[in-house]
């Protein structure tokens, strides 16, 4: 409810503005992942979201939806670029069980700002570092499958390049990740639990421009097991269409493994972003 | 794993269509006459832009014309030498920011889109130029 307030006020703001920011080329921002910041689907990325350049700020607004086998998961958000050097996002995640009949609600209050450089044009990768707020509406279920906390702070350092012409003439993307994080299932599960490990965790994205409309590309993401249910690392395989700079589309088949205990989470993702 | 077979093999497939061997980037760009035509579509496309047209306002327009097509060749390392103004010479008190730098690369997208060149030739010259921006943007 809260989430479709706010869009809806982003919406009524931004029609009243009649300048968008464009001064980025098109595509290079990414798209929106799952916890709102600037990625692809699962990872968040170097870029800052929305086309603003140094000179300009830009809002988004975005809505998601992962259906895999037993779960589904629901995400709208906005972000907010302020001269390509902060971002600030707000996401909420509604989480299906339709086994249980049980919804959680997880709220993502994230800020990244860029440290070094431009995917495009400068000669080293650029550099970001983010932070990601979660905090769970109702830890019940987290605290049933043992996790020590219901909010959490996850923190990242990402490097992304756009290199052009790099295969056969089609430009190629990569990102790195490296994440801290005691989330469990992005903190659907809680935080933290009796079989925790390393909190340090690696997630990469790869893609290739097919035109400069079009890009095909996968991403991965490493899981940490702090509960002991067989948590697994997520992976998928996207494509994402970016007609122009007020909006982009992207598909995946995701690959999400074991959630909650239940084997074999494969399904679909559909994301929608719009950019004034 | 199956993935990454996969998307290798999909690469490869992009790699055998495209790659043209024995031919340059100056010749996939239709030599002097393409670049020529390239580089009129380039100057209608800023004539006619109102957010950078400005810059150009008091450039010699024969003059620009006959520098850009000497650059792109000699980039596309095609048979001829730049020896226009420096890239610094040329931008220094113009003072252009980011977002009009990358309006002029729309622009030369759209006049590459109107000559038919290829997806990967864009590319390709593209990234010739991209590391020319330093010498171009806020000076």
């Amino acid at each position: 409810m809260y989430i479709k307030f706010l869009l809806s006020m982003s919406l009524l703001l931004c029609s009243t503005l009649s300048v968008a920011a464009t001064g980025k080329l098109l595509a290079t921002p990414g798209v929106s992942q799952i916890e709102g910041s600037a990625g692809g689907g699962l990872v968040p990325w170097a870029q800052l979201a929305g086309y603003a350049s140094e000179d300009e700020w830009a809002v988004n607004g975005f809505c998601s939806r992962a259906d895999v086998t037993d779960y589904r998961l629901d995400a709208c958000g906005m972000q907010l670029n302020l001269f390509n050097r902060v971002e600030l996002s707000y996401a909420v995640q509604q989480f299906d069980v339709p086994a249980l009949n049980t919804e959680i609600e997880q709220s993502i209050t994230g800020a990244k700002v860029r440290l070094y450089g431009d995917i495009v044009y400068s000669q080293w990768p650029q550099l970001s570092v983010g932070v990601q707020h979660k905090s769970l509406e109702d830890g019940t279920v987290a605290k049933l499958v043992g996790a020590k906390n219901t909010s959490g702070t996850d923190v990242y350092l990402a490097a992304s390049k756009l290199h052009l012409g790099a295969l056969a003439g089609y430009n190629w993307f990569w990102n790195v990740t490296t994440r801290y994080s005691k989330a469990n299932q992005l903190g659907l599960l809680g935080y933290g639990g009796a079989n925790e490990g390393s909190h340090i965790l690696l997630e990469a994205s790869s893609a290739v421009f097919l035109s400069r409309e079009l890009a095909v590309g996968i991403e991965y993401r490493q899981k940490a097991n702090n509960l002991g249910l067989g948590e697994q690392d997520w992976r998928d395989l996207f494509i994402a269409w970016i007609p122009n700079k007020h909006m982009s589309v992207t598909a995946a088949y995701l690959d999400l493994g074991r959630i909650a205990g239940v084997n074999n989470q494969t399904g679909w993702y559909l994301s929608v972003t719009g950019y004034w | 794993m199956k993935l990454s077979v996969f998307i290798f093999c999909c690469l490869n497939l992009l790699a055998g269509c495209t790659t043209q061997p024995n031919t340059s980037l100056y010749q996939q760009l239709g030599e002097r006459a393409g670049l020529e035509k390239l580089t009129d579509s380039f100057i209608a496309q800023i004539g006619n832009d109102n957010q950078v047209f400005h810059y150009f306002e008091h450039s010699n327009i024969s003059h620009f014309r006959q520098g850009f097509i000497s650059h792109l060749c000699s980039l596309a390392e095609g048979p001829c030498e730049y020896k226009g103004d420096s890239m610094v010479a040329i931008h220094t008190g113009m003072n252009i920011n980011e977002k009009d730098f990358n309006h002029v690369v729309d622009l030369l997208i759209n006049a590459m889109n109107e000559q038919n060149i290829p997806h990967t030739v864009q590319n390709k010259i593209l990234a010739k130029m991209a590391p020319l921006r330093g010498e171009i943007i806020k000076i």
